[in-house]
């Protein structure tokens, strides 16, 4: 069994917590209780943080729209598509047609990247997130 | 926020104006309930009977979007009264003399027939907060969602200055941050005119800055645009692809219908996301993410805190974490990324964001995090900002006129609907409405209604009712409660069932471009 920290994924509190794995899979949680944020306390959203990333209802592959279905389709595909889609609408209409919505959800590290991308790969910055929602 | 979570307990008194804290930030919210038990007080500023207002030493219930008069007659029982902090006014502000001879027009009278809140009440609570030693201003989307948003904002921070409740322990001017990591994607740069660190994208130096260290040329100078503006881009044509990471539009803006035909009307639409949300579903291309618990990464809460979060198992399938997804595609485009882990995207943030200069892995993984700005590997953090001078030196006061909401009611139109969040779900539902002790307590969306307008309208609890807007509709079960004011009715964007986003208004402040959910026009029927 592991205790591994983590932070809530919920509210902008920032509680801390450390999630209890057991082979391989979470089972629990158990409030960090020396954290100045959360003092070993979490709210009902909290304790029970860890039960949707189990949901059958996850995505586990990408998926292309094909005559309006979804298809399921490798990573390689997916990607290739994104990128010649979104390059193709950039050479045609201009940087300023692309738009890229970064996530509160996300961390850090990965909203740095995905800004990084849009302004310097593509020369756009209509970026922005639910802040304002 | 200005100040930090810990010091609310140190703090005398808290002055609560459009948060609903226990339920949206409920570990704050236990915060300012253990202080009111030790003895500070609270003002609560709410049309509402949220949780709170069982522990306000005052409740005032003022009409919707009325905030900066209220304020601004708070500020002005403050100036004629003398309780402002005559000295901090002097020596750290700038302005007092404008501001002074705009809020003279806001007198208890004029006040009490724009907000509904009677002189005696608005007189106890602007002594109350003048008088009280350390007293923090606590807000969330309740200010920030109106037309007038920007002004609500500058209103309370000329509050804070006028009685020097700013820059000290225990004080500040504090937003609660609605979402685990919105204040590190604002900090990131998730913004349409900033970099990371709030470095403005129209500053030759900044710009170069960027370009040198990404090894690239020609960034746009530009800021762009904002989602709002984005949408309305796709509406017209001239957005043609949009790529998302991690949010659903099609719950969580307003004016439903617009999104949708928004969405559609893209030549191109990637979702990166964890479920096939409402948004993922009209996609031309849908990527499966690494959640939270799969991944490293840090997060940054809404004191500023910066906190690391470990990978505890694997994603499912062949999903991915984010930046794992956006390295592969950055490579595909050509630029140079060779990251090998977040640790690595973190030296490239501390080597250009001052405030996150000193904010390593080393140094979070042990203790509890660290407090931005934090611009080098010594740098302890920083608890409270604005100690001995504000960011450009004095701070202005910006004193703003009072202007009425987008909708008022009106003969046909004839209810305010507002809407929030409820303790036990969560924004659009993604997440929380798949923990089953969540829906178990919250199953189905409810429509607070008070007691007298639903004996009125024949409106029992349970019944179903339509509600309508100039924009949408939808039916919902209603709930008779004293919770809400005569006139209101609440609801929450939680539940598909009921998409209360289908009538809101997209009407925006100017400045922020933030939408005007906190207040539209309906009408309302039982359903036979």
């Amino acid at each position: 069994m592991a205790r591994i920290p983590t932070i809530c994924p919920f509210c902008g509190c920032g509680c801390s917590f450390y999630l209890i794995v057991k082979d391989g899979r979470v089972t629990g949680v158990e409030p960090s209780p020396d954290n100045p944020v959360n003092k070993g306390m979490l709210c009902a959203k909290g304790w029970n943080s860890y039960e949707f990333i189990q949901s059958p209802e996850r995505l586990t592959t990408p998926l292309i729209r094909k005559n309006g279905e979804f298809a399921e389709a490798s990573w390689d595909e997916a990607l290739d598509l994104v990128v010649s889609r979104l390059t193709g609408i950039r050479d045609a209409s201009g940087p300023e047609s692309l738009g890229f919505l970064c996530s509160a959800k996300v961390s850090n590290e990965e909203n740095y990247l995905f800004m990084k991308m849009a302004r310097a790969a593509f020369k756009s910055n209509n970026v922005d997130h639910c802040a304002r929602l | 926020m200005t100040n930090s979570i810990n010091e609310f307990d140190e703090a005398d008194l808290f002055f609560v104006i459009g948060s609903n804290t226990t339920a949206q930030h409920p570990l704050i919210g236990s915060r300012i309930i253990n202080a009111v038990e030790r003895g500070a007080k609270l003002i609560l500023f709410d049309p509402r009977e949220i949780p709170l207002a069982q522990f306000a030493t005052l409740h005032l219930k003022q009409t919707f979007g009325t905030d900066v008069a209220l304020v601004n007659g708070i500020m002005n029982i403050i100036i004629q009264e003398d309780l402002y902090d005559k000295p901090y006014v002097q020596a750290r502000t700038e302005g007092f003399e404008e501001l002074k001879t705009m809020v003279a027009r806001y007198t208890p009278k004029v006040v009490e027939q724009i907000t509904g809140i009677r002189s005696s009440e608005l007189y106890r609570a602007a002594v109350m907060y003048a008088q009280a030693d350390k007293a923090m201003i606590v807000y969330a989307m309740g200010i920030t969602q109106h037309v007038t948003g920007t002004d609500n904002v500058k209103t309370l921070a000329n509050l804070a200055m006028l009685t020097g409740h700013v820059g000290r322990p225990s004080t500040g001017v504090n937003p609660l941050r609605g979402q685990n990591n919105v204040q590190g994607a604002c900090d990131m740069g998730g913004l349409p005119g900033v970099f990371t660190g709030y470095q403005r994208v129209n500053d030759p130096a900044t710009v170069k800055k960027f370009e040198d260290a990404w090894g690239v040329s020609g960034l746009n100078p530009k800021p762009g645009l904002t989602i709002t503006g984005m949408m309305n881009a796709a509406h017209q044509g001239t957005l043609k692809g949009l790529y998302i990471m991690g949010e659903n539009p099609l719950m969580s803006d307003p004016d439903l219908t617009h999104v949708e035909h928004a969405l559609s009307n893209l030549d191109f639409l990637v979702v990166q996301d964890i479920f096939l949300t409402e948004t993922a579903a009209l996609a031309d291309v849908v990527l499966p993410a690494a959640a939270f618990a799969e991944k490293q990464g840090t997060y940054s809460n809404t004191e500023r805190r910066v906190q690391l979060a470990q990978c505890a198992v694997s994603p499912p399938g062949q999903a991915k974490a984010d930046w794992e997804i956006i390295t592969a595609l950055c490579r595909r485009l050509g630029m140079k990324c060779d990251y090998a882990c977040t640790e690595d995207i973190m030296r490239e943030i501390n080597a250009l964001t001052p405030s996150y200069g000193g904010i390593t892995y080393e140094r979070l993984s042990s203790g509890y995090g660290l407090q931005w700005p934090c611009p080098n590997d010594t740098h302890p953090g920083t608890v409270f900002l604005h100690r001995d001078q504000f960011t450009k030196g004095k701070g202005s006061f910006l004193p703003c006129e009072f202007k009425p909401a987008a909708e008022i009611p009106d003969d046909e139109y004839d209810f305010t609907l507002t809407t929030g969040r409820i303790y036990y779900q969560y924004h659009t539902g993604t997440m929380s409405r798949r923990v089953d002790l969540l829906e178990r307590e919250a199953p189905e969306p409810l429509l607070e209604i008070n007691p007298e307008d639903a004996k009125k309208l024949g409106i029992r609890s349970n019944d179903v009712v339509e509600v309508e807007s100039r924009r949408g509709s939808m039916r919902i079960k209603a709930e008779v409660t004293t919770r809400v004011p005569k006139r209101v009715l609440f609801t929450t964007f939680h539940f598909k069932e009921s998409q209360v986003n289908r009538l809101t208004n997209s009407a925006c402040d100017p400045v922020a471009e933030i939408p005007e959910l906190k207040g539209c026009s309906v009408k309302i029927r039982r359903c036979s």
